[in-house]
């Protein structure tokens, strides 16, 4: 084993400085994330984290700083541009198309993977309906791999918040994305949700090779599927390391796991 | 929901508009009776029907642009004076034939379409809905202001003439109604694919959609261009009905209709969009039938309130249907579908 080369770096983020007004909500940060691992950020709530994920898909602006995606420099580039680039993402308070169905979002999102014109699509021509019916399948297949069939043709806005949430990963996945930027996927479910969406996380990465970056709350999951993390605290980089040794890190067991050492997880 | 009994087994079935042999027979036959209404209607409900064609068309444009792709225009009465006066303009005047003229209508309203369209880059809302009431003015006054395009008396349009012989009522209707079908089919066309979702990505959240990789400014953009090039095939049908246009028939309330009509037919259903043009239109044929009777009824009204009661009763209208059909006519007739294919057992 280690004599194994090592692994591509999928995404590389290089001194980050973000403030709102006297507000720093990134603080000089770096890390890197290896192709086709799961990385885990952790920190209390305000550290930074959604910052850090709005940044990378250009939602925010860092001050300073530069985001490499496979050693691509995305740090100027528009948010739409990044997504086509396999940059895909969820939110920590979902953001779905709530008029549409659970096909039609995943149909939406796969928009930048269709080659027919909108003129050929209103006249319904040429590649136009190959496309439809190919991308369909696509989706089709995802609907299954999230187990959200049942729910194909309801329209997302009045769906339950579990399978909200499910949904907008499939969405993100609609993309085929190379990287996956997480925001809490677990936030507010129970167990059983949990475990589920766990799953899920571990099959996109084993089955289709994707790199994930996952924000999460929730200490025992993180520890389980991650295979490594980075903690913030006030938009700082305060340790970074296998989830073992991160565990053990008497700098992050005072800021942030204090409450959850104290007390069995 | 699909009648009992067929279901889909691929994508295929799912994504047609007509999918069963049931609903291909039922499509010819309206198309059928819509045809032969031409032959036997009173002259006056044929022009009637023409009407309904013609502000079908230019709603079904308000329905890409409001309805999917959530970007509020009340100006397409104006965009409708453009393509209407591209046909004065270039088949009156300079002698081209109206053929040529329709899709070029269709292309100067929708470049119109583009141009007051760029500020939804930057604004939304209640903002944009003000840009659009300027599209309104704007248009109507710079329309007004040249010579050539006959602002006191109007200008001329020639009669469509297919083997010689310009178009009677009943042959406009004809002509009416195949280009109505072949835009729904289009607008039908554009909801059901890839531009038809990133419009409805970008009104159920833009921020979303962008993130999504949806470039917005050029979304919204196209909205606009497709909304305005449909008034602009409107325009064109109206000018070669009426043969004389004028400013005045372009009027703002003319746009608030466009706007009543998808809210009536609900929001987001190209056939719904046929249904408020249809009801709107009833509702304005028949007020003017009642406004003499209440005038008889209640003398001391006078007669400026019946001419009035048109707009009231039209803005009753809308509001009873917000009101007790949010939705829309389209979702009621669904619901009422729904109940005889489930009550008893139909197969
Ligand atoms: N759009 C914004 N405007 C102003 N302040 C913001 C904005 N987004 C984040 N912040 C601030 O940046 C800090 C980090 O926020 P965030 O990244 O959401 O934290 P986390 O996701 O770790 O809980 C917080 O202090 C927050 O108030
Ligand atoms: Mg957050």
């Amino acid at each position: 084993m280690t004599e194994q080369t090592p692994r591509p770096v999928e995404l590389k983020v290089e001194n980050l400085d973000l403030s709102f007004g006297g507000v720093k909500a990134l603080d000089s940060l770096s890390f890197e994330v290896v192709r086709g691992q799961i990385m885990g950020i952790i920190g209390p709530n305000g550290a930074g984290k959604t910052s850090t994920l709005n940044c990378i898909n250009g939602f925010y602006r860092a001050q300073h700083g530069e985001i490499y995606f496979q050693d691509k420099r995305i740090t100027r580039l528009r948010p739409d541009s990044i997504a086509k680039l396999g940059i895909s993402r969820t939110f920590q308070n979902i953001q779905l198309y709530t008029g549409l169905n659970v096909v039609d979002n995943l149909m939406a999102a796969r928009h930048f993977l269709f080659k027919s014109t909108w003129v050929e699509g209103a006249l319904y021509y040429g590649r136009t309906h190959r496309e439809e019916v190919e991308h369909r399948w696509a989706v089709e297949h995802i609907i299954d791999f999230l187990e959200l069939e049942r729910w194909r043709k309801s329209v997302v806005g009045t769906l339950p918040y579990g399978i909200r949430k499910r949904i907008d990963l499939g969405r993100a996945l609609a993309q085929e994305p190379k990287l996956l930027l997480l925001d809490e996927p677990m936030a507010g479910m129970n167990v059983e949700e949990k475990e589920d969406m766990a799953r899920f996380i571990l099959d996109v990465q084993e089955e289709k090779g994707i790199t994930i970056v996952l924000i999460e709350h929730d200490m025992g999951v993180v520890m389980d599927i991650t295979d490594k993390i980075v903690v913030l605290d006030f938009g700082r980089k305060i340790a970074e390391g296998p989830p073992d040794v991160v565990n053990k890190d008497p700098v992050v067991i005072k800021a942030y796991l204090g409450e959850q050492a104290a007390s069995p997880v | 929901m699909m009648p009992s009994g067929v279901f889909n087994t691929r994508p295929q079935q799912d994504m047609a508009i007509v999918r069963t042999r049931a609903q291909w027979l039922l499509l010819a036959a309206a198309l059928i009776f819509l045809v032969t209404l031409g032959l036997y209607l009173p002259q006056e409900w044929v022009v009637w029907l023409i009407m309904v064609g013609i502000y079908t068309v230019a709603a079904l444009g308000i329905h890409i642009m409001t309805g999917l792709c959530g970007q509020f225009s009340m100006g397409q009465a104006a965009f409708m004076a453009l393509g209407a006066y591209t046909t004065a303009f270039l088949a009156g005047s300079h002698g081209w034939s109206p053929w040529l003229t329709l899709p070029l209508s269709g292309l100067v309203a929708g470049l119109g379409g583009l141009v007051f369209g760029i500020p939804a880059l930057r604004i939304k809302g209640f903002y944009l809905v003000l840009t659009t009431i300027a599209a309104q003015f704007v248009i109507m006054w710079a329309i007004r202001q040249p010579d050539w395009l006959g602002e006191t008396y109007g200008l001329d349009v020639p009669a469509i003439s297919i083997g010689g012989a310009a178009l009677k009522d009943a042959q406009f209707w004809w002509l009416t109604l195949g280009v109505a079908a072949v835009m729904l089919f289009l607008a039908k066309n554009i909801q059901r694919t890839a531009t038809g979702r990133k419009f409805v990505a970008v009104r159920d959240n833009d921020l979303a959609a962008e993130v999504m990789g949806i470039n917005l400014f050029r979304t919204k953009l196209l909205a606009f261009f497709i909304g305005c090039f449909f008034a602009g095939i409107a325009g064109w049908l109206w000018a070669h009905h009426l043969l004389r246009i004028n400013p005045d028939l372009f009027t703002f309330s003319l746009s608030l209709w466009f706007l009543a009509m998808i809210i009536i037919g609900g929001m987001g259903s190209t056939a719904g969009v046929v249904m408020g043009a249809g009801v709107i239109m009833l509702v304005d044929k028949l007020v003017p039938r009642l406004s003499p009777v209440l005038a008889d009824a209640f003398p001391s009204l006078g007669y400026q309130i019946p001419a009035a009661l048109s707009l009231i009763l039209f803005a009753l209208v809308v509001i009873l249907f917000i009101l007790i059909e949010p939705k829309g006519l389209y979702h009621r007739l669904q619901r009422i579908k729904l109940y005889y294919r489930l009550n008893p057992f139909s197969y």
